[in-house]
């Protein structure tokens, strides 16, 4: 797809351990177009962070390997000098992390946190980013912008502070925003206020998203694609309608299944996945998800390969059964789920 | 999973005869904030928990809700009496332990236990699994084999093998420490447990192993919970009755399908409209109710009721006279002047509950609350 903003095609992160081989991520592709929310969905450990990181440079480290390529705009940024990263990151491409209390430097004033930001890309005078510091606080919503742009992180509550986040991580209208759970630590009444705000903010800037996140509330609620990941491997790629109605992997069903929805209570017991995630330095033989699956079959020691298997533009999945035996097989008390295997 | 169960359960609690096997009465805990350098002056003080009554019948689940800093740990350590409460009472299988010498609780300690967050944290890293599971049994006077013997029981009815005795809690997953954790608060056979965020710190298909464990456990043992979590999905599978509490104060509390399905309380209704479903397309067609603003500080919370100040219905009376714990029947009980999804009926027999904190006023909510619309629009967003 020629229309893709970011295009990461196999992408493969090893990291050598006093342990062994960790294969973090281990054959990752996926197009980001203009406007589009993605999400990538898995536990943790199942390389959706390292995903993200790689795609921004902060995996690089002498102990890491990279294989594949993250073509935007011209240039691979698996490749890239240290120099043309810093241009692309802040400017193009900007992050949000998980707990903005660690993410914010703790002595330098707020709006100083993102003016630099600012003059770090254009050359502007200190006066012109700071107001631009205070525009930006206004429009993630900070109250009286003007006075708390001199506040230090401290002195901003956790969902203020993720709001500074979001303004650093806007400041410079970048055109692709990756969001690592950004509301993971936040309580609810404010996880909605906040991404009510990034679902503005995007439609404003006309910014694309890669949201990570292990929470399908949010999903459902605002990604247009979901990636599914698992081991390192993405399991299930699809529009979030496909993935949410029509789901393929058995792990995708799982996690369905397994979570306790406020809006209804309708099984005594929450299908839930037998084991646990597979350790990244001894991934099982084939499918990483057999040792879990109830599904097993024989040739299941041979990993399939990610394909499209339904009729269906968009959406694949990397599962040997058959799309009728999935349909048939997902049913767990009128509802998607996973049979407990052996537990 | 099966079960040595009745060799476990020994003499836990028999459910029945009325009576709660906890009951919190105007419970209040402060904490002071001190300042100065020679002489300590209390300067202000946290209302953490701001008169609170309730109970917990033998062998249900009472889920307690909130956001962070709304009091419910603080709660939650209340009842353990891991504090000394600054007034009010809280009363365990009848007896009043809020001022009893901690010799005297000695012997209460063994009937109440506690689940922890976060299994990482919670779990001695230099202490093998026989030990931090055979501890609390051997301190109240088993000995040897017999301390072992239990142990490998209760690692076998927590799903974990006997042969991990030996292990040190590092050579464990997340969802595997939780049952080490849960296994520890089972070696007393208590009657009470008190889980706080027991699954928030697990990956989703953990969460669900670990929840249907507490659950199988429950049936198993007979054993009372009191649930405390942020997730309102989780508390609403595992619980009878749930507790909502807003910066120290309970502002609804009743069976939970009614907390669910007819929330009565605006907070209540905002907290449950903020989570997001998995499912698309409800998802779109849901109303939802994004709240403005952060949750208030309980060192100088708003008067009155402390949630006008979020309010997308209050109105004058709410900045001046805290409401009351109303009772709307079925033991659903909601502390609001402009309450939600209660008929004209309802309201006529409603009744100011007896829980109800000193401080309130002594008004019902007027009959005409019941025509009244969801009030000031723009806070009524559609998602």
């Amino acid at each position: 797809m020629s229309d893709a903003l970011l295009s990461v095609e196999d992408l493969r992160v090893r990291f050598r351990t006093e342990d062994g081989v960790v294969r973090a991520v281990d054959g990752v592709s996926f197009d980001l177009r203009a406007g589009e929310v993605l999400a990538i969905v898995g536990e943790s450990g199942s390389g959706k962070s390292v995903t993200a990181q790689t795609i921004m440079g902060l995996t690089r480290s002498p102990n890491a390997e990279f294989e594949g390529r993250i073509a935007y705009g011209g240039i691979d940024l698996l490749s890239a000098s240290d120099d043309e990263l810093r241009d692309i990151r802040g400017e193009e491409i900007s992050m949000i992390f998980q707990d903005p209390m660690t993410s914010l430097h703790p002595v330098y004033r707020v709006g100083w946190q993102i003016a630099e930001i600012v003059q770090a890309h254009h050359r502007v005078s200190r006066a012109e980013a700071r107001e631009r510091a205070i525009e930006m606080l206004r429009q993630v919503g900070i109250p009286q912008p003007e006075r708390r742009v001199d506040n230090y992180p401290h002195e901003f509550s956790g969902g203020m502070r993720q709001r500074a986040m979001i303004a650093m991580a806007l400041a410079n209208s970048p055109r692709i925003l990756i969001a690592d759970e950004p509301t993971t630590a936040l309580d609810v009444t404010i996880q909605a206020q906040i991404m009510q705000l990034l679902g503005r903010l995007k439609d404003e800037l006309d910014s694309a998203v890669i949201l990570i996140t292990h929470d399908l509330g949010i999903v459902a609620e605002v990604a247009d694609r979901v990636l599914v990941m698992y081991a390192g491997m993405p399991v299930e790629v699809g529009s979030t309608d496909q993935v949410f109605y029509d789901p393929q992997h058995p792990y995708t069903w799982g996690l369905l299944g397994s979570i306790a929805r406020v809006d209804q209570d309708l099984t005594e017991r929450l299908p839930s996945i037998a084991g646990s995630p597979p350790s990244m330095l001894a991934r099982p033989e084939g499918c990483p998800f057999r040792p879990r699956c109830p599904h097993e079959l024989a040739h299941c020691l041979e990993l399939p390969p990610l394909e499209r298997r339904v009729d269906d533009q968009g959406h694949s999945d990397r599962c040997w059964l058959t799309p009728e035996q999935k349909r048939e097989r997902r049913m767990v008390e009128g509802r998607i789920g996973l049979e407990a295997g052996v537990a | 999973m099966t079960g040595t169960g009745a060799a476990v359960a020994g003499e836990a609690a028999a459910p029945g005869d009325g009576e709660p096997l906890v009951a919190v009465d105007h419970l209040k805990q402060y904490f002071p904030i001190k300042s100065g350098i020679v002489v300590d002056r209390e300067v202000a003080r946290v209302h953490a928990v701001d008169d609170i009554t309730f109970g917990i019948a033998p062998g249900e689940t009472f889920g307690l809700v909130g956001e962070s800093g709304c009091g419910k740990s603080t709660l939650a350590r209340c009842l353990l009496r891991l504090l000394d409460p600054t007034e009010g009472s809280v009363r365990f299988g009848g007896r009043d332990i809020t001022r009893l010498s901690r010799r005297e609780m000695r012997p209460l300690r063994r009937e109440m236990q506690m689940i922890f967050q976060d299994p990482y944290a919670s779990l001695n890293p230099r202490k093998r699994i026989g030990q931090i599971v055979g501890d609390p049994i051997k301190l109240h006077g088993a000995k040897g084999a017999e301390v072992k013997r239990r142990v490998q029981e209760l690692l076998d009815r927590v799903g974990l093998s006997p042969e991990h005795y030996n292990r040190f809690p590092h050579e464990f997953s997340g969802g595997q420490r939780q049952r080490i954790g849960i296994a520890r608060a089972l070696a007393l056979q208590p009657r009470l447990i008190v889980a706080d965020e027991p699954v928030s710190a697990l990956d989703v298909s953990i969460q669900a192993q670990i929840v249907n464990l507490l659950d199988d456990l429950q049936d198993d043992f007979g054993l009372t919970y009191m649930f405390v979590a942020h997730d309102l999905g989780v508390v609403r599978h595992v619980s009878t009755r749930v507790g909502v509490m807003y910066v120290g104060k309970l502002v609804e509390v009743g069976p939970a399908d009614q907390i669910y399905d007819r929330p009565i309380h605006p907070y209540t209704v905002a907290l449950l409209s903020a989570i997001p479903v998995p499912d698309p397309r409800q998802n779109a067609d849901r109303v939802r109710v994004i709240l403005k603003g952060d949750v208030p500080s309980p060192i100088d919370p708003p008067p009155a009721c402390r949630f006008h100040t979020r309010c997308p219905r209050a109105t004058a009376i709410c900045s001046t006279v805290e409401p009351p714990l109303v009772d709307y029947g079925d033991g659903h009980l909601a502390a609001c002047h402009h309450p939600v999804n209660v008929s004209a009926e309802e309201l006529a027999r409603a009744r100011i509950a007896p829980e109800s904190p000193a401080t309130a006023g002594d008004q019902l909510p007027p009959p005409g609350e019941a025509a009244r619309p969801w009030e000031a629009a723009p806070s009524l967003t559609r998602g």
